[in-house]
């Protein structure tokens, strides 16, 4: 079969990339420190227009254009993107390449009566990636030199066999030669491809390095060239298979023992930590059971995984006994060495162990922490985070008495004396079916509601806060409303120790 | 050590038919008990406690234990306000662990008690627990060396806990008459702070009951007794 190569060029996947992420509407460019300047690394075609182009240095460009707007490159980010890219690319043919620092190779050999065709596939790939705002150029030919010259010269599809008669007409940088050799070569009057195809051979070979030639064959198909695809993700897992069915529970877990030292091994190899692992059995009844853990850190130290793992363990029915064992790493997070600590590392690590335990039996986001929010709202000047994967709030921020239980807003019945105005608590008040008389009052500390949140509980307008004590014993936090559309009332909204 | 012999013989020589009841009997009290060999909690054992200040006490527990407080509920929402802990605990040392129900409640203060990786776990209960579950508790508390303290209502509990607890909030200044005058500083400044508890000690494995009347003293972080209101 034919080989079929396409070659896709994305010209502007820098500032395309950045203008996904934020779109702005004036003339647009990268900057990036260069040479000992800023420099232009990509612009938009708007800022072209006004004579920009790459490498010139930003004091420049702006003398040439006032608006030019910039940001800063990031051509690591670049770099994940065309392997997103890239990976999305595996849509079309499972053989996908990277190009250089803005491109792709695509071999289709096979795949392209998928889509319908040659046409369509393109077609295809040029609207998926103009819907996601990307212009791309693109190339199609049965090597990937000639489809690289197509993509970056001319676009277009190359038939089998006309490679030369596409690419033959297209100046010699299409053959991605080095910009010094295409000089000279064309001072010597030799422009295209054809003209380099059309000279004897050995006289090239003698005075030109022999890239020349070499890109000349790759590109009309003479010489092969590879397209090396994207390494996969590196995966953990590990099986032990026995040769008779076992089903005690300490040989299970000495079966999972081995299999869990094995797979830490792998990860201490590649700096990794498993955040999520999956130990499959296989019965002799081709049934499958499986115990997953959830670690609350990543962690590749072998007996607590393997502690962890024992209450998941004896929950399994073995049936008639089990024949396979499969630890997977489902997830995998990067843990890199730790300097070994006598005392604190020991005591954290319980904690997460733990943390881990309770959250196997209650879901990771069940098992909580408190972290300071910066409000004066009493019940949003706090929030609750995963205890996995947060640290402990280092200091929490001094604030004034407030209550330790703390409800939705009860309205009270005031029966005595005062509480009239809003000027003192209510003297008797009845809360929670019980009547309770005040013999002391601290406040008001007014709160006034959060305008720029939308909050229903504060529609009532400011309160004025009081530390309530009853002769009852109970201290709680009244609240009056003075501004509330309807009656102002008296609301408990809290009980002190 | 001596106390502990003591306990032993007295355990042995009592016939097994008044064993539980110790709670329903006025005990006689010949000598008191001294606050400080009741609280802070003994370690590595369950206790329990009961009233209106139950969560007071166990704010002012988590905050005189070392390491890590795992703190169990059945509810979606935290019921204690980690504003309000400051002012006894440091609220960055408390694990909040949401439970479904009791029996979940159950399971995950007995996992934590075991694990030995926090100081205190505190496990609110909605209802009545039986004596297999209580000294399950009891026995994870020994395991891992980890004091529990269970929040129970008015009347719930179970006889393996060493010691139980009732809690009340306290006016002012007992005795006082209504019409005291009402005072306009708030927050207060640098005053001594007012709040004054019950604490009874209506449970207790090793020793005779007692009964304090205990305040806060929130600049040196501990408890006062106000005064020893014996029997």
């Amino acid at each position: 079969m034919q080989r079929r190569i396409v070659s896709l060029w994305f010209p502007r996947l820098a500032a395309e990339r950045s203008l996904r992420a934020r779109p702005v509407d004036a003339p647009f460019a990268l900057s990036l420190f260069d040479r000992n300047s800023e420099r232009i690394h990509d612009l938009c075609p708007r800022a072209e227009s006004f004579g920009l182009q790459r490498g010139m240095t930003l004091v420049h460009a702006r003398s040439f254009c006032p608006g030019l707007l910039t940001r800063a490159a990031d051509p690591d980010a670049d770099q994940r993107f065309l392997r997103i890219l890239a990976r999305w690319a595996t849509r079309y043919c499972p053989w996908v390449g990277l190009d250089g620092r803005d491109g792709l190779f695509l071999d289709i050999t096979g795949s392209a009566h998928l889509l319908g065709g040659e046409e369509p596939l393109l077609g295809d790939i040029r609207a998926r990636l103009a819907r996601a705002g990307l212009s791309a150029r693109l190339g199609l030919a049965g090597t990937p030199g000639a489809a690289w010259a197509l993509s970056h010269f001319c676009e277009g599809i190359a038939p089998p066999g006309e490679n030369l008669s596409r690419i033959g007409s297209l100046p010699l940088s299409a053959l991605r030669l080095a910009d010094q050799t295409c000089t000279s070569l064309e001072r010597l009057g030799i422009a295209t491809v054809s003209d380099l195809h059309n000279l004897p051979r050995a006289t090239v070979a003698r005075r030109y390095d022999p890239d020349v030639l070499r890109r000349l064959d790759q590109a009309l198909g003479a010489v092969g060239e590879q397209i090396s695809p994207l390494q996969d993700a590196p995966g953990f897992a590990a099986r032990l298979t026995l040769p008779d069915p076992i089903g005690l529970l300490d040989d299970v877990m000495a079966g999972a023992r081995r299999l869990i030292g094995h797979m830490c091994t792998q990860l201490d190899a590649a700096q990794k930590g498993a955040r999520m692992l999956r130990l499959t059995f296989r019965r002799v009844d081709q049934e499958n059971r499986s115990v997953e853990l959830r670690l609350a850190r990543p962690m590749r130290d072998p007996d607590r995984i393997a502690a962890l793992f024992e209450r998941g363990v004896g929950a399994v029915d073995a049936g008639y006994g089990i024949d396979m064992i499969r630890l997977e790493a489902v997830e995998i997070e990067a843990l890199g060495m730790r300097q070994l600590d006598r005392a604190q590392n020991r005591e954290k690590d319980s904690l997460d162990d733990l943390v881990t335990q309770l959250g196997n039996r209650l879901g990771l986001e069940n098992i909580l922490r408190f972290q300071p929010v910066d409000s004066h709202i009493p019940e949003r000047s706090f929030t609750l985070v995963p205890a996995a994967g947060s640290r402990p709030a280092p200091a929490w921020p001094s604030r004034r008495p407030r209550p330790l239980r703390l409800f939705a807003p009860e309205p009270v019945i005031a029966s005595g004396a005062g509480g009239h105005q809003g000027m003192e608590p209510p003297s008797r008040f009845r809360w929670r079916g019980r009547f309770l008389t005040t013999i002391g009052a601290e406040g008001p500390e007014r709160i006034t509601p959060a305008w720029w949140e939308n909050d229903d509980g504060w529609r009532g307008g400011l309160r004025d806060y009081w530390r309530v004590e009853t002769g009852e014993g109970r201290r709680l936090w009244l609240f009056h409303t003075p501004q509330a559309p309807r009656a102002p009332g008296w609301f408990v909204q809290g009980e002190f120790a | 050590m001596k106390t502990c012999r003591l306990h032993e013989s007295r355990f042995r020589t009592r016939p097994a038919s008044v064993r539980f009841d110790c709670q329903k009997k006025p005990v006689q009290q010949t000598m008191s008990l001294k606050f400080s060999s009741a609280f802070p909690l003994k370690k590595a054992r369950a206790h329990e406690v009961c009233g209106d200040g139950a969560l007071a006490f166990a704010a002012i527990s988590a905050g005189l234990c070392e390491g890590a407080v795992v703190w169990v509920s059945e509810h979606r929402q935290p019921v204690v306000n980690p504003e309000g802990l400051f002012a006894y605990c440091d609220p960055g040392r408390l694990l909040v662990t949401r439970a479904d129900s009791q029996l979940n409640v159950l399971a995950s203060a007995e996992t934590a008690l075991r694990s030995g990786a926090a100081g205190l776990v505190v496990a609110e209960l909605g209802g009545a627990i039986g004596l297999t579950e209580g000294r399950r508790l009891q026995l994870a508390a020994e395991a891992g060396g980890t004091t529990a303290l269970l929040v129970i209502p008015e009347g719930a509990g179970s006889n393996a806990a060493e010691t139980r607890w009732r809690c009340t909030g306290l006016p002012p200044d007992t005795g006082g008459s209504s019409d005291l005058p009402q005072r306009q500083n708030y927050p207060p400044q640098n005053g001594p702070d007012s709040t004054r508890w019950r604490w009874s000690l209506i449970k207790n494995k090793i020793g005779t009951l007692s009964e304090w009347i205990v305040g806060w003293d929130a600049a040196a972080h501990r408890i006062i007794v106000v005064s020893e209101a014996g029997g």
